[in-house]
């Protein structure tokens, strides 16, 4: 068989995967349809939902300026920010949320679906809070959890709570209690590579009070341990499940009163929790504030999800209008460049997909845009093959020549549009970011469904059998 | 075959009213500029019974120290209000003072700080001067090899003024609307305007690269004649073109979202523009030059003589 059509059966089957990845309801009802009638065992298709952006979904997106004129490394005092941040915003318990470090001094964080913006934003602006607590003894802890007991019974039954005597115990941590020692007292922290061992360590300096609370604190709790709390939950992850919760607990034992104010924290740890340890300690002791944000987006989950609807209505309708023109226009070959349009837009949508590409409004209005776009190359083509044939060449000769004649005008052409995209995301701005990814992967997309399709398809239905009906080019 | 350039006099006069017109808007009305470039806020809300008069929300939020409260309405019930930035407790008590007046629901808010805005207008001034000048670059690269009987770098120069008209007008267009409709240059629209930047160019490449063929292929012949003879050989491809991206962009324009509504008119308008002056300005200003230069020529020619 001749290659032409083993490409052409490649075509067909990236076409019929690429379709279904995008809209797979029909695959799946068939396969329901399938599996209940004749007891089969067919799975559904591979879905993977589209990442859509904040204007689709509903959600906050909030620009911080940082004051890190105080620091001298402006780099690692933000990464420690936005490591603190980060723990914060995970706490929301929304899906996706994102935190990033832009240019010098700013952090971009993004909330997803976040219901109040109000005590979102509190919560971010707050100067982060470091704590060394001790451990209760056991009397303590007991009643404590004697009185977590009793509120839990209250809840159950309904009752108000609040009206048991001493209910605030309750939410006290019932093993550590803390102490006076907090971030304010910590110089810094760095990370140290034992002598003989090479394990990484950490090793912290208190300023001159600090140095004396501590003495203090460590001399009544030798052999006990003393837990490190940032922001009221445990400065690390300990058991490895990727959240920070009340399961996890950060708290070395004390080996000995240490006096003078410097501390070694060792142990068995990877140079990574190490690095964390050392940076949010640090992010502790050195709070950079950043207050409140500089700019701030707030869509509602509505207008998102209507203008997500619209707009893609409006893709839709523009699709259809653009394949009436072609064919009315350029009939067989306009007809073939339709479906190749078609396999474009699946085409596209499933990159969106895969990589994925964060939809946005701006970014669908990108990929609008290059629906329209898309068929020039196919016009250039068609427009060289119609004088070519009019020149009386053969049909094969003449669809040779007009994509071989067109293809400077379409390659110099689409490289000035990718030249505006590359400089559309110097913008850091979201909404250009999107439009110009969207645009440049709209661009690619189309110079291989317009050329590289299309020119197999004419190869495979318009071959020199169609020299009689020269109407239909 | 229509002989595009000999009428070249009229479409300079047609367009050097439009631009002159646009420049004009410019200057008495300039142009009205988005929070994201002042800085301020935008809040979008929907009235569930229906909208109160601009006067009545206005006076309503009074107490806030907004400064200028604008008042835009969309749909029936729907409003825009633009006013100076506010943190989010205020925006809160904003919300809940608008809810006072008649039962409203927030569809979206925008608070954008002074100085993010001002950097904002240098890149945005940033990308387009950097777009222009790869523009021309590219095109003068692209088409080096044809010097004669047209220099490479006036292929450039010519789109680039080409260029200027497919921006001017658009511009010219939103500063009206911005001083009798409060239409606003967003971010969005700058993105457009930069877009067809590159359309523009893209149309023009097309005539000017089966001009270069025509050159090459044929030989010389009368320059004139060559320009004509490709832009009626271009012609079709460029209103196919043109018609098909104005398809999805009314498209977009009529059935899209608010969001996209002034982004895709931007389109519409520069790309129309585009599509015009590839064939009405860049092609016959080369014409015009090419015979002001041999004119030059003639004469230096005789004073030698």
């Amino acid at each position: 068989m001749q290659q032409k059509y083993w490409i052409f059966i490649g075509i067909l089957v990236l076409t019929f995967l690429t379709a279904n990845f995008v809209y797979p309801n029909y695959y799946n009802q068939g396969v329901d349809f399938l599996n209940g009638k004749f007891h089969w065992h067919l799975s559904h298709f591979w879905t993977k939902p589209y990442v859509l952006g904040l204007d689709l979904q509903g959600g906050v997106n909030l620009i911080y300026k940082a004051d890190v004129s105080q620091v001298a490394d402006k780099g690692t005092a933000m990464a420690g920010l936005r490591d603190v941040i980060e723990r914060r915003v995970n706490l929301f318990g929304i899906s996706e949320p994102v935190v990033e470090v832009q240019g010098q001094d700013q952090l971009l964080v993004e909330l997803p679906g976040v219901k109040d913006v109000q005590s979102a934003i509190q919560v971010i602006g707050q100067t982060p809070y470091l704590e060394f607590d001790e451990q209760r003894d056991q009397a303590d802890t007991q009643k404590i959890l004697d009185k977590i007991k009793e509120v839990q019974a209250a809840q159950q039954k309904g009752q108000d709570y609040t009206k048991i005597a001493d209910w605030q115990l309750a939410q006290q941590d019932p093993y550590f209690k803390p102490t006076d020692l907090t971030g304010k007292y910590l110089s810094k922290a760095t990370v140290n590579f034992d002598q003989t061992t090479y394990k990484p360590e950490i090793q912290l300096q208190f300023n001159s009070e600090g140095a004396k609370l501590f003495e203090a604190i460590t001399g009544r709790n030798i052999n006990k341990p003393l837990a490190i709390f940032l922001d009221g939950a445990s400065i690390i992850d300990t058991n490895g499940d990727g959240k920070i919760d009340a399961s996890d607990l950060y708290a070395p034992i004390v080996q000995a009163k240490i006096t003078g104010g410097t501390a070694v924290i060792t142990g068995n740890m990877t140079i990574d929790t190490a690095n964390s340890l050392a940076s949010r300690l640090n992010s502790g002791a050195l709070p950079v504030k950043i207050g409140n944000p500089i700019s701030q987006e707030t869509v509602g989950p509505t207008l998102g999800s209507v203008s997500l609807q619209t707009s893609l209505m409006a893709g839709l309708l523009g699709l259809l209008a653009v394949v009436i023109f072609m064919v009315v226009f350029y009939r067989l070959p306009g007809l073939l460049a339709s479906i190749a349009l078609v396999i474009y837009v699946a085409l596209v949508l499933s990159i969106f997909k895969l990589v994925p590409v964060t939809l946005t409004l701006a970014g669908i209005g990108g990929f609008i845009l290059s629906i329209g776009m898309a068929v020039d190359a196919n016009i250039l083509i068609f427009a060289r093959m119609k004088e070519e044939l009019k020149q009386g060449k053969a049909v094969s000769a003449a669809i040779t020549e007009g994509f071989d004649r067109a293809w400077p005008s379409i390659r110099d052409s689409n490289l000035n549009s990718l030249i505006v995209c590359a400089i559309l995301f110097i913008f850091s701005t979201s909404f250009i970011k999107g439009f110009a990814l969207t645009l440049a992967i709209g661009i690619f997309a189309s110079l291989f469904s317009a050329i590289f399709i299309t020119r197999i398809f004419l190869m495979i239905f318009v071959g020199p059998r169609l020299e009689k009906f020269k109407w239909l080019l | 075959m229509f002989p595009f350039t000999k009428y070249s006099k009229f479409y300079y006069l047609f367009s050097g009213i439009l631009i002159v017109a646009a420049i004009a808007s410019l200057i008495v009305f300039g142009l009205k500029f988005g929070i994201e470039f002042t800085g301020g806020s935008n809040m979008e809300v929907q009235f569930t019974n229906s909208r109160p008069t601009n006067e009545a929300i206005q006076k309503q939020l009074s107490s806030f120290n907004l400064g200028d409260v604008v008042v835009q309405p969309t749909s029936d019930k729907g409003a825009i209000l633009r006013f100076k930035g506010v943190d989010e407790a205020t925006h809160q008590s904003i919300l809940a003072k608008l809810n006072e007046l008649a039962p409203v629901q927030e569809k979206s808010f925008e608070f954008i700080g002074p100085s993010v805005g001002q950097e904002l207008k240098q890149k945005t001034q940033i990308a387009i001067v950097l777009a222009l000048v790869a523009i021309t670059l590219y095109i003068a690269f692209a088409f080096r090899k044809v010097s004669k009987p047209v220099a490479s770098w006036k292929y450039g120069v010519t789109s680039l003024v080409a260029l200027f008209h497919d921006i001017l007008i658009p511009l010219g267009v939103f500063s009206v609307l911005g001083h009798f409709y409060g239409v606003e240059i967003t971010i969005p629209i700058v993105a457009a305007l930069l877009t067809i930047l590159g359309f523009s160019v893209h149309d023009t490449i097309v005539i000017f690269d089966r001009i270069r063929e025509n050159i090459l292929r044929r030989g010389m012949g009368s320059f004139q004649e060559s320009v004509d003879t490709s832009l009626n050989q271009t012609i079709g491809r460029s209103v196919s073109t043109v018609i098909t991206v104005l398809l999805v962009m009314i498209s977009l324009y009529v059935f899209g979202g608010e969001t996209l509504k002034d982004f895709s008119l931007a389109l519409i308008i520069g790309i129309t523009s585009g599509a015009y002056s590839s064939i009405f300005i860049a092609s016959p200003l080369l014409v015009t030059w090419f015979a002001y230069d041999q004119r030059r020529s003639e004469k230096r020619f005789h004073k030698g003589k």
